[in-house]
């Protein structure tokens, strides 16, 4: 809409997104599990953010004197074999966990909505050899590709987004080109076209908007997955390198201790579990509260 | 049909190249030289110039790239994938020594997945709100998020080392001792099983919600037709196409998992040579398994794709 457009239609507009917002979140919010997800999450994050204030102890501090206690009052979840306090450490890992979920998905969700949306909207060979791309990518179960990709850039925090982000790439391109090309058929994409505009406008005004809803449950969903897949690498020793304190390798850590203290294992685990549950219920939230049709808008 | 198959045949035939295609480019990026850790691993002093020349020479590595391509797949083709850098033995004995165990374990999980997760999906849709499909969702919500390395560590705690009902690790053919076998298999197969059941659960559910409110289905109500022949005969073939989809994509998620769940229950498998050989960078390895792995994709997406035009007349290539 124009600067100079009158202000009718405007505050009509205005009325009908409030409206819509309206019913987004109560459709959103209606079920508890999602509001719990929305929690959760809220709760990550302020961990994330305040580990500092919020752990009791240094996570990377060693203490040999207090190695492998049990939980108790002190330590609340017990020290590990080289007397770090597991509860801290747990609190740290949710820097590592959210920060390369947050930054991976937006970067492979970047290029990968990129990939498809040029795919989509050109077709024939463009799409053509873009779609065999991505197939030939998905051709490797995830883990192994960043593990592939891992390993030949090196460990450390960068190469585990990178190998990661180019793993997830080919699911938001896939997912994109079949929205554009559907998308595309409006009539509102033909009368773009027929007024003038580019295509490099039609992309990005027009089409890439309407996309988008699917795209948004898929990025949270994905932020899931992420968060498994790099718990995964540095279960395996691939990821983020020790002593930073991250989930997937205290679970591992935790392995040997088994039998005398579980904990070690436990925690970091079920801190991962409950991020990812908590990520797949928001995004089904906002599946069901983006569908017109469950909203009640048509 | 015919054509139908026949293209879907030679989309997967370019996959299949541009997937060696990559795993051959993606180990030439590995960083150093494979020649100096030839020959570091067989202990060799002073290196001369010369005699990397010769290594290189005898491994084809001097070469041009296209040339060094070729050699390798037509090895490939003829069985040949190479020799360790680690050993020098040769990377198709360990694979066809290792491939039997993951296929063993991943196959019982693909079944496993199959034979509980539909049903359970289709109970929920039939059900939908009652008591048993709140319980069912909640479970396949918690199936897939939980990391399955850390399930694997739970159940060794819990079934092995707490109740000692089962072996913590390892693993035996069954060929050899039937009963230790499926003994060792029960918590891996399980952890393989689960992200495929929940997700099928999932699938099988929302699919069968959305053919249930079809016109058809209506239709077969108002004739008076039984609940189970509306289910079984109407709804279910029609439901089915997406399940089938991501049962497919499941052979995938196994093959991902293995390499997590092979590491967790010491399982001599081919996820457990992913990592060390990713770990060693014994890139012949590497290549091998990736290989192997990828092929084992592409064709059950073939088997997927063909299905699907032969469950649904409808399908037609574009």
């Amino acid at each position: 809409m124009s600067e100079e457009a009158n202000l009718g239609p405007a505050t009509i507009e205005n009325v009908r997104h409030a409206k819509e917002l309206r019913l987004f979140f109560r459709v959103f919010l209606n079920r508890g599990v999602v509001v719990f997800g929305m929690v959760i999450i809220l709760l990550f994050i302020i961990a994330a953010i305040f580990a500092p204030w919020l752990a009791p102890y240094n996570p990377d501090k060693i203490d040999m004197n207090n190695s492998l206690l049990q939980p108790g009052k002190a330590h609340w979840l017990g020290t590990d074999s080289l007397g770090r306090d597991t509860f801290s450490r747990t609190i740290y890992g949710t820097r590592v966990s959210m920060l390369i979920g947050l930054v991976v998905v937006v970067l492979s969700a970047i290029v990968g909505m990129a990939l498809g949306l040029i795919a989509g909207y050109f077709g024939g060979w463009t799409r053509a050899v873009v779609m065999r791309l991505i197939d030939t990518l998905m051709a490797f179960p995830m883990i192994l590709l960043a593990l592939l990709i891992a390993s030949l850039l090196g460990g450390g925090m960068n190469n585990v987004v990178m190998a990661l982000a180019f793993a997830m790439v080919p699911i938001y391109a896939r997912l994109m080109c079949g929205q554009v090309m559907s998308v595309k058929e409006n009539d509102y994409i033909l009368a773009g076209r027929s007024m003038g505009a580019s295509h490099i406008r039609i992309m990005f005004r027009h089409l890439a908007p309407n996309c988008f809803p699917p795209l948004i449950v898929m990025m949270t969903m994905m932020l899931g997955t992420t968060i498994l897949a790099e718990a995964g690498l540095s279960f395996l020793g691939i990821g983020v390198q020790a002593p930073t304190p991250t989930w997937g390798n205290m679970v591992n850590d935790g392995r040997q201790y088994l039998l005398t203290n579980p904990v070690l294992s436990f925690a970091p685990g079920l801190a991962i579990m409950l991020m990812v549950y908590a990520f797949n219920m928001v995004g089904d939230g906002l599946r069901d509260a983006l569908d017109p049709q469950l909203r009640g808008v048509i | 049909m015919t054509t139908y198959i026949i293209r879907r045949l030679i989309l997967a035939v370019i996959v299949l190249f541009l997937v060696s295609l990559f795993v051959f480019l993606a180990m030439r990026l590995l960083p150093g030289d494979p020649v100096l850790m030839y020959m570091s691993a067989s202990s060799v002093q002073e290196i001369t110039e010369e005699q990397l020349d010769e290594v290189r020479h005898q491994f084809g590595l001097d070469k041009t790239l296209p040339m060094q391509y070729f050699d390798w797949i037509t090895g490939v083709f003829r069985g040949d994938l190479g020799r360790s850098i680690l050993n020098r033995s040769p990377v198709i004995q360990e694979i066809l020594r290792r491939l039997p165990i993951t296929f063993h374990l991943g196959v019982l999980a693909f079944i496993i997945a199959i034979v509980i997760g539909i049903p359970a999906g289709v109970l929920c849709a039939v059900r939908r709100g009652g008591w048993l499909d709140n319980f069912v969702t909640t479970l396949a919500n918690i199936g897939i998020t939980v990391p399955v390395f850390w399930l694997g560590i739970i159940l060794i705690y819990v079934f092995a080392l707490y109740f000692r009902w089962l072996p913590v690790m390892g693993y035996t053919s069954p060929f050899e001792n039937f009963w230790l076998s499926t003994k060792q298999i029960i918590m891996p197969v399980f952890c393989l099983a689960l992200g495929p059941i929940a997700g099928n659960a999932r699938q099988a559910r929302s699919s069968m919600l959305e053919v249930i409110r079809k016109d058809y289905i209506r239709t077969a109500w108002s004739k008076g037709l039984r609940e189970r022949a509306i289910i079984m005969k109407h709804a279910l073939k029609n439901g089915m196409m997406p399940v089938v989809t991501l049962s497919g994509m499941g052979v995938g998620t196994i093959l991902g998992g293995a390499v997590l769940i092979e590491q967790v229950f010491n399982i001599p498998g081919m996820g457990r040579l992913a990592v060390t050989s990713v770990m060693n960078q014994d890139y012949p390895y590497v290549q091998a398994v990736a290989l192997i792995m990828a092929i084992s994709i592409v064709f059950s997406n073939l088997l997927v794709d063909i299905s699907y035009g032969w469950f649904d007349p409808r399908v037609h290539y574009d």
